[in-house]
């Protein structure tokens, strides 16, 4: 069986993340089944951008979590040894299904949708002597006949594809609207279609295009990069994820009690989390970055795959980053456990005799879970935007794997060139900037619908 | 004669719902007319509508003020901000947030006389606050509202709503957020000032006893309507409409006393000081303390009801807590059927929890909200130890749901779901799973809309006759201690200042401040 | 107050305490000065004399907490953790492990970062205010909602871009002032134009949909009400009585910065090439000098310490309710 070659290698953060979909599906059918929080989050898919922007990050989303199923090809056996190898490289479900851009590198730049590189060399000719020009690509558009073709070529196969995705899709769609819509009417189902359309279409048509072309052009050692960009969406999303994992915990640990218990927890809590605070963030972070590299060098016989290292590294950063921001959701927390400590309702609690951890469990954590739930979705896009930083200062993610900050970082030293190499650039700002930009505004409407104080003004009659 | 304020056919809506609908009324030079109704009656909308200050997602869509000639609807808004403050002036319910945090209360007054008469001389501002009798304003002048008491920011508003001698206020529920002492003397003022100036007064308000006091004409409003309007005398002898007499006779009759006879004590409360610690300087080191509760003592029977009656910060809440051991004590004894309860760890006092239970004044803050009413019912019970095997708790819940005149079936409901009275109810209900002996009712009724609260107290008593429970009935309210409690216990500043049989201490109270609180408490006149 | 000033100060004993122990640890006993040392010198050059001799120049060759082989209170003082770590407390920063001398670098590098952070603050603030409240005035309405989505929008985008953004346009292809660079003096204003400006535009999202909603939580005070039924217009209600109040946490917020301008920032420093902390930090951090890191993350807590301070005196000023005790 040629297919099963394969061997499954999950890496830490592969296991972390998938442990964080287990726990959110947990979280799910907790929602679903509390009325009242049943009726909040319908207020945010009601909500045309509410839906919209969660479409969009539910799409990044699976892209990184298909590309997050890594495991080692078999290698052709080596004569007749018995033993069998597999390759130093993980691959991810996500390359098998971007195999079209795969394996067919180019020298070096070359512009979106190009057919010539972006930089003159010299070519010897038949007939002898040697021409400086632009050459040929390899694999763009290499199905061409004739170079005169290209500009109607492009059209031509954007209308086909296009044309064959919206056909399915708009079935799909009507026999929804049709027969399903009816249940729940109150979602803002032109907004989701609309959004799912565009989404299918889009990827689809990038999808298609890549087997001619190179949608987004080349970088300098020719890798495609709408490749390297899509690539970067797993690293993007997890940072995001995980390092909120990390400060989840400890934020809602030491939150709660030292509101709750106050006196000496209260002190030590505060204590702890101003010091943290009074050290600059980005200095902690690169200073424990730095010691993480120093281990890596000191002890390679721990990573026996380079994607290891990397990855050990990037989990390192995503532990470092939550360890060094959970202190403003902590403060939060906190002072919400002070107020509700205060009601009555724990009051009543607590002349039942109802045990300390069972008030925290039943009565103050649950009245918390917006206040988490809103911080949780702000921070996610802010440790998105920080790995740029980070990478660009040197100290983010590993040069080895692919990451917006790492493509960022390298633009640099293109835009100097004359004439300047935007894609990579642009490619990085435009899948950055749509999923930060999706999370911003769910993280509104979270807002919206679960902070009374921000939602509309109530008449106090 | 012309009326000074015509409201026609007013309605506001807020999106498809028409809270104040088709409301009209006419207001005359001089007079007090009340618009009294319970919360959700559109009195204050209508109000707020006159002054064209309606909040966000609310909007006028039909009918017409007039003030004097002019009608205020067809003004632009810049004509009326020139009405706003010189013609009508507010005064709002709280003092405590309606004064600008951040500026001196000579400013603020200054702004609105200058604003419509040009100048502001600090002798007219000193002039306003001597009339409303702020005691020092020269110095007064330059402070800021939190250095002062609630009823002297009510006096700041009223001077503020006075400055430019407008021909019409309105008093939106201008006493309910002050003490019942306090709230004699805002009324006086306001009554002084009427007939000193002439004024016509709106007074928006629930309460009967401010409307008996101050009102010439009344009109009752309920889901945005006019029921009724008519004269005072007539109004409370005859009312026409059969709300109206709803809500005079949910008013308890002063001379309906509860027959007192002795009972073997309960609890037995003596000498006990609740100190909270003040701490000052570079260590932080207890330089004071703040005597909340300095030396109560009082006992309550069994199957009697002690009220504890006070005015805010008298520490009353205090003592409840105290007994409850939510609050450690710094002295004195509590004794509990025979036991000494105060000096217990509280895994010993553990045991006592189910013979002591609790019911808060906010029916919306004393539920969590994210729980549903068998699982606030069953916590209780549950963390006591009580009600058996989940059948026959669950069977326990119904029952009692039924008892306190609520669905079994809404069980499973969630407290969103119910009404402040309501609510109230489930609150009764958790407190009674237990099976308590005594229980101490923190102000359970101040919150509920009048027509309500004589249906919870009747819930009390009802159950007390039945269980042959205690209850230490805190409240600030003396109009309900009459048919409710057997004896009363006055308190003032962490003291009692006198207890007695109910019928001793409210005809012939002997304390001084006693006979002040009694006479504070406004009177309603004799009705049928 | 000076009470109150003195217990805040006994207060930032402890942290600083705690700052010293952290960066202690992790400089000194999870990543050890022979880690240092081999990393420093790469790998071509590892021999066991090197490393010692390395760490002898830079005075690691000591015991870390206890020196054993010293006699009397040379037991504790002839230690790395006193020399490297307690030394700070008197701000006695030493030489960076390149052998500079670091308390002259900063002091010679601190007027550069200032002369970019405080522009860009105190300019970046007014511009956030400014059009909070303008927003403010346009509440509810379409104005309001789109200039919130651009808001979300501006905030979406990576301070890195724009940076890149701005180079590559002002100063790049429109050439209106240098790409990087710096020149004390009066010619330093061509150099400041673009970052300060940079700054500025990268905060104007987040800081505008703060502000708008202390303002509009200002705006449903009852207070607020008090004032129109008064009958003050619109206008004035928004400057008198609005903006004051919601002055008070937008100032008291931001006072916590303040001290730690003087830090600069990593990004737009480097980005542009001026010679001022941020970019010394950066530098210290790419070629892993840790004594210039560490000294830089002490003197960054006490920054931020005299911070805090600030923030409670601040609130004292502005705000008349709050008396400190």
């Amino acid at each position: 069986m040629e297919l099963f070659d394969v061997r499954l290698h999950l890496l830490w953060s592969d296991i972390l993340i998938f442990l964080l979909v287990a726990s959110l599906c947990a979280f799910v059918v907790n929602v679903v089944r509390n009325p009242l929080a049943r009726k909040r989050w319908s207020q945010v898919f009601e909500s045309r951008i509410g839906s919209a922007s969660f479409l969009v990050i539910l799409f990044y989303v699976l892209i990184a979590l298909t590309d997050s199923v890594h495991f080692q090809k078999k290698l052709e056996q080596a004569g007749d040894s018995e033993d069998v190898h597999y390759a130093p490289e993980v691959t991810s479900l996500l390359d098998l299904a971007l195999a079209p851009m795969l394996g067919r590198d180019e020298k070096t730049y070359s512009a979106p949708f190009a057919i010539h590189s972006f930089a003159k060399e010299n070519t010897e000719l038949a007939e002898g002597g040697v021409i400086r020009d632009y050459p040929r690509l390899e694999h763009g558009g290499s199905h061409l006949e004739d170079d005169a073709q290209h500009g109607a070529d492009i059209v031509v196969k954007s209308m086909t594809i296009i044309g064959w995705t919206l056909v399915p899709v708009l079935i799909l769609l009507f026999l929804h609207h049709a027969f399903i819509k009816k249940r729940d009417s109150r979602l803002p189902w032109p907004v989701i279609y609309f959004t799912f359309s565009a989404v299918v279409v889009v990827s689809s048509w990038a999808l298609y295009m890549s087997q001619f072309y190179h949608v987004l052009g080349t970088d300098k050692v020719g890798q495609d990069v709408l490749y390297g960009a899509v690539k970067a969406v797993r690293t993007g999303v997890l940072i995001g994820t995980l390092a909120t994992l990390v400060t989840l915990p400890l934020a809602v640990l030491l939150g709660i009690s030292a509101g709750y218990f106050r006196g000496w927890v209260d002190d030590v809590v505060q204590y702890i989390y101003t010091t943290l605070n009074s050290i600059p963030g980005i200095l902690l972070i690169a200073a424990s970055v730095l010691l993480i590299d120093v281990y890596i060098e000191t002890h390679p016989e721990q990573f026996k795959l380079l994607s290891d290292r990397a990855d050990f590294k990037f989990v390192a950063l995503c532990f470092i980053l939550g360890m060094t921001s959970w202190t403003g959701l902590c403060r939060l927390l906190r002072a919400e456990t002070l107020k509700l400590s205060q009601l009555e309702y724990v009051q009543a609690a607590h002349a039942f005799g109802v045990s300390r951890w069972r008030v925290i469990m039943r009565h103050i954590l649950p009245n918390t879970t917006h206040l988490i739930l809103i911080a949780l979705v702000l921070d996610f896009s802010g440790f998105v935007l920080a790995e740029a930083v980070l990478s660009y200062i040197g100290v983010g993610v590993d040069p080895s794997m692919k990451s917006w900050g790492n493509m960022i970082n390298e633009a640099r030293a293109e835009l100097a060139r004359e004439p300047v190499v935007w894609w990579s650039v642009i490619a990085a700002f435009i899948l950055m900037f749509v999923l930060v930009l999706a999370a911003n505004l769910f993280s509104d409407r979270v807002r919206d619908a679960f902070d009374p104080r921000m939602s509309g003004s109530g008449d106090k009659q | 004669m012309k009326p000074l304020l015509q409201v026609n056919n007013l309605v506001v809506s807020a999106g498809n719902s028409r809270l104040v609908d088709d409301v009209s009324f006419e207001i005359y030079a001089g007079e007090v007319f009340a618009l009294v109704g319970e919360s959700g009656s559109g009195k204050s909308l209508t109000s707020l509508a006159i002054m064209r200050l309606l909040g966000e997602g609310l909007s006028i869509r039909g009918g017409d003020v007039k003030l004097g000639s002019d009608s205020l609807f067809a003004l632009s808004e810049t004509q009326m901000n020139a009405v706003r403050g010189r013609r009508v002036a507010m005064v709002f319910q709280e003092p405590q947030s309606s004064l600008n945090p951040v500026q001196t209360i000579g400013k603020q007054i200054a702004e609105v006389l200058a604003l419509h008469r040009g100048s502001a001389p600090d002798a007219a501002i000193i002039e306003l606050l001597d009339e409303v009798g702020i005691p020092n304003p020269e110095e007064r002048l330059n402070w800021y509202p939190h250095q002062l008491s609630g009823g002297q920011k009510q006096r700041v508003m009223i001077a503020m709503a006075l400055a430019c001698e407008p021909e019409l206020l309105i008093a939106d529920e201008p006493t309910t957020a002050l003490d019942v002492t306090i709230q004699k003397q805002i009324l006086e003022l306001l009554n002084e000032l009427r007939r000193s100036r002439e004024l016509a007064v709106l007074l928006i308000t629930h309460d009967m006893g401010v409307v008996a006091e101050m009102a010439d004409r009344i009109a009752v409003m309920r889901h945005g309507n006019i029921l009724e309007q008519a004269e005072r005398s007539q109004f409370f002898i005859s009312p026409s409409h059969d709300y109206s007499r709803q809500l005079i006779h949910a008013l308890p009759q002063p001379d309906d006393y509860l027959e007192y006879q002795a009972h073997s004590p309960l609890l037995d409360v003596q000498d006990v000081k609740v100190w909270f610690p003040e701490r000052r300087g570079v260590l932080q080191r207890v330089v004071g303390h703040t005597k909340a509760v300095n030396g109560v003592s009082f006992t309550i029977g069994r199957g009697e009801t002690l009220a504890l009656v006070g005015e805010s910060g008298s520490g009353k809440s205090t003592v409840g807590r105290a007994i409850l051991r939510l609050e450690d004590t710094a002295g004195g004894s509590i004794q509990f059927d025979g036991s000494d309860i105060g000096s217990l760890s509280q895994r010993e006092f553990a045991p006592y929890r189910k013979r002591i239970q609790v019911i808060f004044q906010d029916p919306f803050s004393s539920m969590n909200p994210r729980m549903t009413v068998r699982e606030i019912i069953e916590e209780g019970m549950q963390s006591l130890g009580l009600g058996g095997t989940n059948e026959s708790r669950e069977t326990q819940i119904r029952n009692l749901l039924e008892r306190v005149g609520l669905e079994a079936g809404h069980l499973n409901r969630y407290p969103h779901e119910f009404s402040g009275g309501q609510r109230q109810r489930i609150a009764i209900a958790r407190a009674i799973a237990v099976e308590p002996e005594l229980i101490i009712c923190d102000e359970p009724t101040s919150a509920l809309d009048v027509s309500i609260r004589g249906q919870v107290l009747q819930l009390l008593q009802e159950l007390q006759d039945e269980m042959g429970l205690s209850y230490l009935f805190i409240t600030h309210d003396l109009s309900i201690i009459p048919h409710l409690a057997h004896r009363v216990a006055v308190m003032r500043n962490g003291q009692l200042v006198e207890q007695g049989e109910t019928r001793q201490v409210m005809t012939s109270p002997v304390h001084e401040y006693t006979q002040h609180l009694l006479q504070a408490v406004p009177r309603i006149p004799e009705h049928a | 107050m000076l009470a109150y000033i003195i217990r805040r100060l006994v207060y930032a004993i402890p942290i600083l305490i705690g700052v010293n122990l952290l960066t202690f640890a992790l400089f000194f006993v999870v990543n050890t000065p022979d880690q240092m040392a081999r990393v420093q010198l790469g790998d071509k050059h590892v021999t066991e004399d090197a490393v010692q001799e390395w760490k002898a120049q830079r005075g690691y060759d000591k015991p870390l907490l206890i020196n054993g082989e010293a006699d009397g209170a040379e037991v504790f003082i002839d230690t790395i953790f006193f020399e490297k770590s307690l030394s700070l407390f008197v701000l006695d920063f030493g030489k960076s492990d390149a052998g500079r001398n670091i308390a002259a670098d900063i002091e010679q590098r601190m007027w550069p970062s200032l002369a970019v952070a405080l522009p860009t603050f105190i300019i970046g603030i007014s511009v956030n205010i400014a059009f909070a409240l303008f927003v403010v005035m346009f509440r509810a309405s379409i104005f309001d909602t789109s200039a919130m989505i651009l808001c979300v929008g501006l905030m979406s985008v990576s301070g890195v871009f724009y940076v890149i953004a701005g180079q590559f346009f002002f100063a790049k292809e429109w050439s209106l002032v240098p790409i990087s660079g710096y020149l004390g003096g009066a010619d330093a204003w061509r150099f400041l134009l673009l970052p300060v400006t940079i700054g500025v535009i990268s905060g104007i999202g987040g800081g505008t949909r703060l502000y708008r909603t202390l303002f509009l939580e200002e705006a449903n005070k009852d207070y607020v009400r008090t004032a129109r039924a008064k009958g003050v217009a619109e206008l004035t209600v928004l400057f008198r009585h609005i903006l004051p109040n919601g002055m008070i946490p937008i100032l008291t917020s931001v006072v916590v910065v303040i001290p730690s301008l003087f830090m600069g920032s990593l990004l737009v420093e480097s980005f542009f090439g001026i010679p001022g902390l941020g970019s010394y930090t950066l530098d210290a951090i790419q070629s892993q000098d840790f004594a210039i890191v560490r000294s830089m993350v002490f003197l960054g807590s006490v920054l931020y310490i005299i911070g805090l301070l600030l923030t409670d005196i601040s609130y004292t000023l502005v705000d008349p309710r709050v008396r400190l005790s």
